[in-house]
């Protein structure tokens, strides 16, 4: 469920790291928690995002819930299919409906997050 | 009931409040009283007032005829007593009607999106400039000085403490149109929106497309606020703005010594979520017929809290209804031959009192009469039991010896030529 | 079984424009007794529409019809209790009606002469009187038009009284008990939020209010009793821990249905607090608007107060715009005066005396629920409650069923929901406030209907998951109406 080479927050983002590039995204989990997905806020190509600072939002119905940058660096890319699908993050969280790719400007920060087997005992914990 | 909650009187259910919150005394107010004496009540403080006179007052608050359909409508206890729409099941009556009102909103105005009222025209205003502070990012506000006055203290009032600057740009003491050069002087790279009033507080058709071209220029936000919204039965709605925000007190809302009205915010499609207050969406039910919803409550206060596109919770829905009826029953053919009336009733005024500026005028217009100044002149015609225009003099002193007339379709020639005689 | 509803033929109709066949009217306008104008000529041809595309064409007859039908669609308190926790959906005498609509109050134009507006201004001078009384405030202003508006103006109210001391500071406390609009107030006056948490027991926790309060800490926005429906007893200690540090406590009023004629919170150190007069005063909702939102103050922030205010001048009413320290305007013009109006007319009804007891009943029908109920569903605090009770989903979330479930199968019984999923710190939140204008065979009903729901949840659940049943319309897809905003008609 919670891929081995992804790396996961507290706040239930996930990051790919590959080489210099981290493609984000929010979690199964959050998804769930969420409930249907109706509209997805991103921020523009060449912002820069510390660690821990919003990067936007992820919408429901009832709730609005802010994404945290997992690692600091700049806007490569947003992923275009969701101004018209925001729906697949309920469906492929973790692969098609990426939210952003940034280009990292501190990587070591990766060595902070959690690996997929501690993200599944924190969430298990939080129930 | 008593026994079921434990208790032998219902004072001791106030019996865990801290004895020094406690009144300790009854209410210094007089005991109830009946039906009838509550009416008389009224009606004596009604007679207090000007009753039957005829009024060449306007100024953001219009006298039109309020068609008998509408009270009769409103007065249904399922429009009257019935809550906020949260529970689309049994809400569709005032979701329906919210949404016809959003419709119509959007062919008055010309523009893509209305939401389901606001408070009134003059907190419209500072809603549609933090909107465009919101959309463009930049802070800065500039306002026209032919905006309504009271509209531009409430501006200035939601303005100082979001940290909004705002300046205002003058009108062309001849024409009565904004002035372009001092706008076009003062416009900066750091203005979020123009604000321009249509027909303006002197009842002026103003420079709408000319304000949209230096504001465009620069980055910033057209913004076109209306108070007699009667004028766009005849006028070209704005297609240059990108907020289109005023008051429907026109629309069968009784001018009620200054409220409740409705006001509305309308807008481009891709202004969408930066819209306040409430919005009607259309979708279906699950048996999948039409039915309709309050959507995009994600902008809301009661979800977004701080983050929130605004802290109103409150639409107008009773008032706004007032204006879907109405609109309802003038209709695509009645609103055009009414502002028709309102523009022949004041021209022919006109010919009578001569306008002080040259700029094209809809039922509203600046008269200087010589030789009687605006109190004297007011005086004199309180006597014929007309209410005059009113002095200018509190809200711009270089206009002291002016008046702002106002005819409507109500208003009879007999007065007007009276008013006429006595201005003579 | 169910007793109180019964489903029956309700008319269809399609919105007003689909409706619409070019060329009919429902209006008459009288013969111009002035000349005619080209209307090109005086505003200039390329100001002059030609049509509004798509606006309505319809008949007297099919205008009526057509806002009749849907008027049925809808639920109001004529057809019977709303038992929405804070929003005390009280009975709306029609009285109010009658007087607000009498020629001389409703078309008063508020720029008339100060000489032939003493009636209205008597009104209002009634109107702040009684506010002030019930309050134990020192002035009230009418300006703000509903609570939102209310509670930004006292905010707004505060920052200029501590901006003359030198120093507005930077954030306001806020229980995370409180209603929305409260963050998003603080936010626009240009505050930042604080939140503060609830005790245990879901009251002020004054310790932890000792810890934050600070020489940044401009105020506390507080709602008493609090939006449990209990009773903040620690209120008046926490306002003597706001002032030591120079900072105000304002009172978000919307329970008020619970303090009339017994407490007053000028008495227990509230500076500011803003009335929802749709709540308390029974002024219509409307189907959402308008409301009144009147803020009454201490003397110590009456400078401060929106302009104009109205004073005594001999034997005269006049409207005082010299106001040095004022906040400015909220609003245009006074108020909602046709709310006030109304409000006032339900203040004469009662009287002192009968304000009193209106929240006595309020208070006792409340409780009566709270005992009727506790056997059935989890009561997450167990302090007394006043005039509305909070009780919890967690009995029924067990079996897959929430809060949100169990309101819409209460519609299938007749009634209008509670207030669900609020307050946030109460999990799968039931907020039940039924007012005193309920009697007890309604509330006896409503109570019955209550029972049955939590025998259903037990009994067959899915019954439950997917109410209502009964009604016209069924559940709407409110996702897809999110996704793919429409907000208006379009012809075909």
């Amino acid at each position: 469920m919670y891929p081995e080479n992804y790396r996961y927050t507290k706040e239930h983002e996930w990051i790919l790291v590959e080489g210099g590039t981290g493609t984000v995204g929010i979690t199964d989990h959050a998804q769930q928690e969420l409930g249907d997905i109706v509209y997805v806020d991103l921020p523009k190509v060449g912002a820069h995002i510390e660690q821990g600072k919003s990067l936007g939002s992820v919408e429901s119905v009832k709730a609005v819930s802010d994404v945290y940058c997992p690692v600091s660096g700049e806007i490569a890319e947003v992923n275009p299919a969701l101004a018209d699908k925001p729906e697949i993050l309920n469906t492929d969280p973790h692969g098609a409906a990426w939210l952003v790719k940034l280009t990292l400007s501190a990587p070591a920060e990766v060595e902070g997050l959690m690996s997929a087997a501690d993200y599944q005992t924190y969430i298990g914990a939080e129930k | 009931m008593l026994a079921v909650c434990g208790v032998s009187s219902a004072e001791e259910l106030f019996a865990h409040l801290p004895e020094a919150v406690r009144l300790p005394r009854p209410l210094a107010l007089a005991p109830g009283i009946s039906e009838y004496e509550i009416v008389q009540y009224f009606r004596d403080r009604a007679a207090e007032n000007a009753n039957g006179y005829a009024s060449f007052l306007g100024a953001g608050v219009y006298n039109h005829y309020r068609p008998v359909l509408v009270d009769t409508v409103v007065s249904r206890g399922e429009f009257l007593t019935s809550y906020t729409p949260y529970q689309a099941e049994i809400s569709q009556g005032t979701l329906t009607t919210i949404f016809e009102f959003q419709t119509m909103i959007c062919q008055l105005t010309g523009m893509d999106v209305a939401n389901a009222s606001m408070y009134d025209g003059s907190t419209a205003v500072p809603e549609a400039a933090m909107m465009a502070v919101r959309a463009t990012g930049k802070g800065r506000v500039l306002v026209a000085r032919s905006l309504h006055p009271e509209y531009r203290e409430v501006l200035r009032t939601y303005a100082k403490n979001q940290g909004m600057p705002v300046e205002e740009f003058g009108f062309l003491p001849e024409a009565g149109t904004i002035d372009l050069e001092d706008l076009e002087r003062k416009m900066d790279d750091l203005t979020a929106a123009v604000i321009v009033q249509s027909p303006n507080f002197f009842g002026i058709v103003d420079q709408v497309k000319a304000a949209a071209e230096i504001a465009h220029k620069r980055g910033a936000l057209l913004v076109v606020i209306f108070t007699e919204a009667v004028s766009l039965g005849l006028l070209e709605p704005p297609a240059e703005a990108d907020i289109v925000a005023g008051e429907l007190q026109s629309f069968a809302i009784s001018p009620s010594y200054g409220g409740p009205y409705a006001g509305l915010i309308a807008t481009k499609e891709k202004y969408i979520r930066q819209v306040p207050g409430r919005l009607v969406g259309q979708s279906v039910d699950s048996r999948g017929n039409r039915a309709f919803c309050l959507t995009l409550a994600t902008r809301e206060q009661h979800i977004r809290r701080e983050k929130a596109t605004s802290n109103i919770c409150t639409n107008q829905a009773l008032i706004a209804l007032m204006a879907t009826v109405f609109m309802t029953v003038y209709g695509k053919e009645g609103l055009r031959e009414l502002a028709l009336q309102n523009l022949a009733k004041a021209h022919y005024l006109a010919g009578k009192v001569k306008p002080r500026f040259t700029g094209a005028f809809f039922n509203e217009f600046v008269a200087r009469i010589d030789g009687k100044p605006p109190d004297e002149l007011n005086k004199k015609l309180l006597k014929k039991k007309i209410i005059g225009g009113l002095p200018l003099g509190r809200f711009y002193p270089e206009l002291a010896d002016s008046v702002l007339l106002c005819a409507t379709e109500m208003t009879k020639r007999s007065d007007m030529d009276l008013l006429a005689e006595v201005a003579q | 079984m169910i007793d109180k509803v019964t489903a029956h033929l309700s008319q269809n109709e399609r919105l007003i424009f689909e409706r619409s066949s070019p060329g009919k009217k429902a209006y008459q306008l009288p013969e111009l007794d002035v000349p005619a104008v080209d209307p090109a000529e005086a505003l200039g041809a390329g100001n002059v529409r030609t049509a509004i595309e798509g606006f309505p064409e319809v008949s007297e007859v099919e205008a009526i019809r057509h806002f009749t039908r849907l008027s049925t669609w809808n639920y109001a308190i004529d057809y019977g209790m709303y038992p929405l926790g804070s929003c005390t959906m009280k009975y709306n005498p029609r009285i109010n009606e009658l007087v607000a609509r009498i020629e001389g109050l409703a078309w008063a134009h508020p720029y008339q002469p100060e000489s032939l507006a003493q009636g209205a201004m008597e009104v209002m001078a009634r109107v702040e009187a009684a506010l002030a009384e019930i309050t134990g405030m020192d002035a009230v202003t009418l300006q703000p038009a509903a609570g939102a508006h209310g509670e930004l103006t006292g905010i707004l109210l505060i920052r200029a009284l501590l901006q003359k001391r030198g120093n507005p500071r930077k954030k306001i406390l806020i229980p995370d008990s409180a209603h929305g609009t409260n963050p998003a107030t603080a936010a626009i006056a240009g505050y930042a939020v604080e939140n503060i948490k609830s005790s245990a027991t879901g009251v002020l926790d004054v310790g932890a209010l000792e810890q934050l309060v600070t020489e940044d800490v401009a105020a506390l926005m507080v709602t008493n009793p609090n939006t449990l429906g209990v009773f903040e007893e620690n209120i008046a200690q926490a306002a003597e821990i706001l002032h030591k540090k120079g900072a105000m406590l304002y009172m978000d009023g919307a329970n008020m249905n619970a303090l009339v004629g017994i407490a007053r919170p000028g008495d227990f150190g509230v500076d500011v607090m803003h009335l929802n007069l749709h709540k308390t005063f029974s002024t219509p909702h409307g189907g959402g608007g308008p409301g009144a939102g009147p803020v009454a103050v201490k003397k110590i922030l009456e400078p401060f107060l929106p302009t104009p205010r109205l004073r005594r001048a001999g034997k005269k009413w006049a409207f005082d715009y010299k106001r040095k320290h004022t906040i400015g305007r909220v609003k245009a013009f006074y108020g909602n005066f046709g709310v006030l109006v109304r409000a006032l007319a339900y203040v004469l009804a009662h009287g002192g005396p009968g304000l009193r007891n209106a929240t006595v009943d309020a208070v006792l029908n409340a409780v009566y629920i709270r005992k009727q109920l506790e056997p059935y569903f989890d009561l997450p605090y167990s302090q007394p409650n006043m005039h509305e009770v909070v009780f919890s989903d967690a009995r029924q979330a067990k079996l897959g069923v929430r809060t949100g479930d169990i309101a819409k199968r209460l519609i299938d019984y007749g009634f209008h929901p509670y207030t669900v999923s609020f307050p946030l710190i109460v999990h799968g939140a039931l907020m039940i406030e039924p007012t005193e204008t309920e009697s007890k065979q309604e509330i006896d009903q409503f109570i019955a209907a209550m029972i049955s729901i939590a025998k259903e949840v037990e009994s067959d659940p899915q019954l439950v998951k997917t109410a209502p049943h009964g009604t016209r319309t069924s559940r709407v897809d409110e996702v897809l109406a999110a996704r793919k905003p429409v907000l208006r008609w379009k012809p075909a």
